[in-house]
């Protein structure tokens, strides 16, 4: 419920403050927005599940954000910035289908 | 809820064994989800933006970039050459209206001077005023007709006789008293004022046996004022040439 609220709260104030972003930040912002919106999902379905632990998921969030933010990092010193930032996405991106479908299944026992 | 276990999912760990009742330490971690979610939100809105506002080369890939450059760099080219020659073709033009610009000046000049020559424009220029005295009536159209050629002859560019300016097709006609001038009665005295040089005029009316002898023969008497600046402000039409035309 604060979560769903402070969602859109931030998005709110995103679009209203509109800031530019820094180009330092540019590579990493996405990637970080995808492996928060994993960590989303992940604590959603433990909710559903009933194991939602509040301390599992903000470690998971912030690690999550932190990890993705490095591989991309490390990523860009290697030279292969691009190729890992795309296996992040596909790794993550199949973790949020995952979970996904248990929280489909969850709703709609389907 | 027969539900697979995804072992990737870092919520998955089941924390049943929490304490219960330990309120504050709920709302402390209500609050830092709230402000994790609500920096994620953030986050999506900026970068949304950043996404869409940004300009579309950023998102491009190298090989796209360099044909995009390439074909930049081809379209500069064609500019560049299509610059070229449209200053070639300006300097051209510019050279042309110079040419006409000179010609059409050159034109004036000329017109100008035919102006002067021929008694159409007024004139102005250093020069003598000559005055003809005849109290016996003696002096004849031909005699004051000797006087305008001597003035001619010694390089006079623009006369006037009375009121009448002289020029290639003026007629003198008269026997005594009264001059006719292209049809123009002017009586006695005559005074002719005369453009060019006023020493070499001076000295052609006066030479022995000259017009100024004619003049004093005839009782009458020929006086010459050299002057730095006369003017002469009658002006004739010509007519256009019935017969003759430019040839080349």
């Amino acid at each position: 419920m604060i979560a769903g609220i402070a969602l859109l709260a931030g998005i709110v104030l995103g679009l209203i403050l509109r800031p530019t972003v820094p180009t330092w930040l540019e590579p990493y912002l996405p990637i970080a927005v995808v492996a928060a919106l994993d960590a989303v999902f992940g604590g959603l379905r433990a909710r559903l599940d009933g194991i939602f632990d509040a301390k599992v998921f903000v470690v998971s969030f912030i690690s999550n954000v932190t990890v993705a933010a490095l591989i991309v990092f490390l990523g860009d010193k290697l030279g292969v910035g691009s190729e890992l930032s795309t296996a992040v996405v596909v790794v993550l991106g199949i973790r949020i289908f995952g979970n996904a479908a248990a929280i489909r299944r969850h709703l709609f026992r389907a | 809820m027969t539900v697979p276990e995804d072992p990737a999912a870092p919520d998955r760990a089941d924390r049943a064994d929490r304490p219960p009742g330990r309120l504050r330490g709920r709302q402390r971690s209500a609050a830092l989800i709230g402000v994790l979610t609500l920096l994620l939100g953030f986050a999506i809105a900026v970068q949304v933006h950043a996404n869409s506002s940004g300009d579309a080369l950023a998102a491009l890939r190298e090989d796209d970039l360099i044909g995009i450059l390439d074909n930049q760099n081809a379209r500069a080219d064609r500019l560049r050459q299509q610059i070229a020659a449209l200053q070639q073709s300006l300097r051209q033009l510019q050279d042309s209206g110079d040419k006409a610009a000179a010609a059409r000046r050159q034109a004036l000049e000329q017109a100008r001077a035919l102006g002067i020559l021929l008694g159409t424009l007024p004139a102005v220029g250093p020069g003598v005023i000559v005055t003809v005295t005849d109290p016996d009536a003696k002096l004849t159209g031909e005699d004051l007709f000797d006087v305008v050629e001597e003035l001619r002859g010694a390089g006079a560019e623009a006369i006037q006789f009375g009121p009448v300016r002289v020029s290639t097709s003026t007629s003198f006609e008269g026997n005594g008293g009264v001059a006719v001038v292209d049809g123009t009665e002017v009586p006695s005295p005559y005074r002719i004022t005369a453009i060019g040089d006023p020493k070499t005029l001076d000295t052609a009316l006066n030479i022995p046996g000259g017009v100024a002898a004619t003049a004093r023969a005839a009782g009458g008497e020929l006086t010459v004022q050299e002057l730095p600046q006369v003017r002469i402000a009658v002006t004739r039409t010509l007519p256009p040439p019935k017969y003759a035309q430019p040839s080349r």
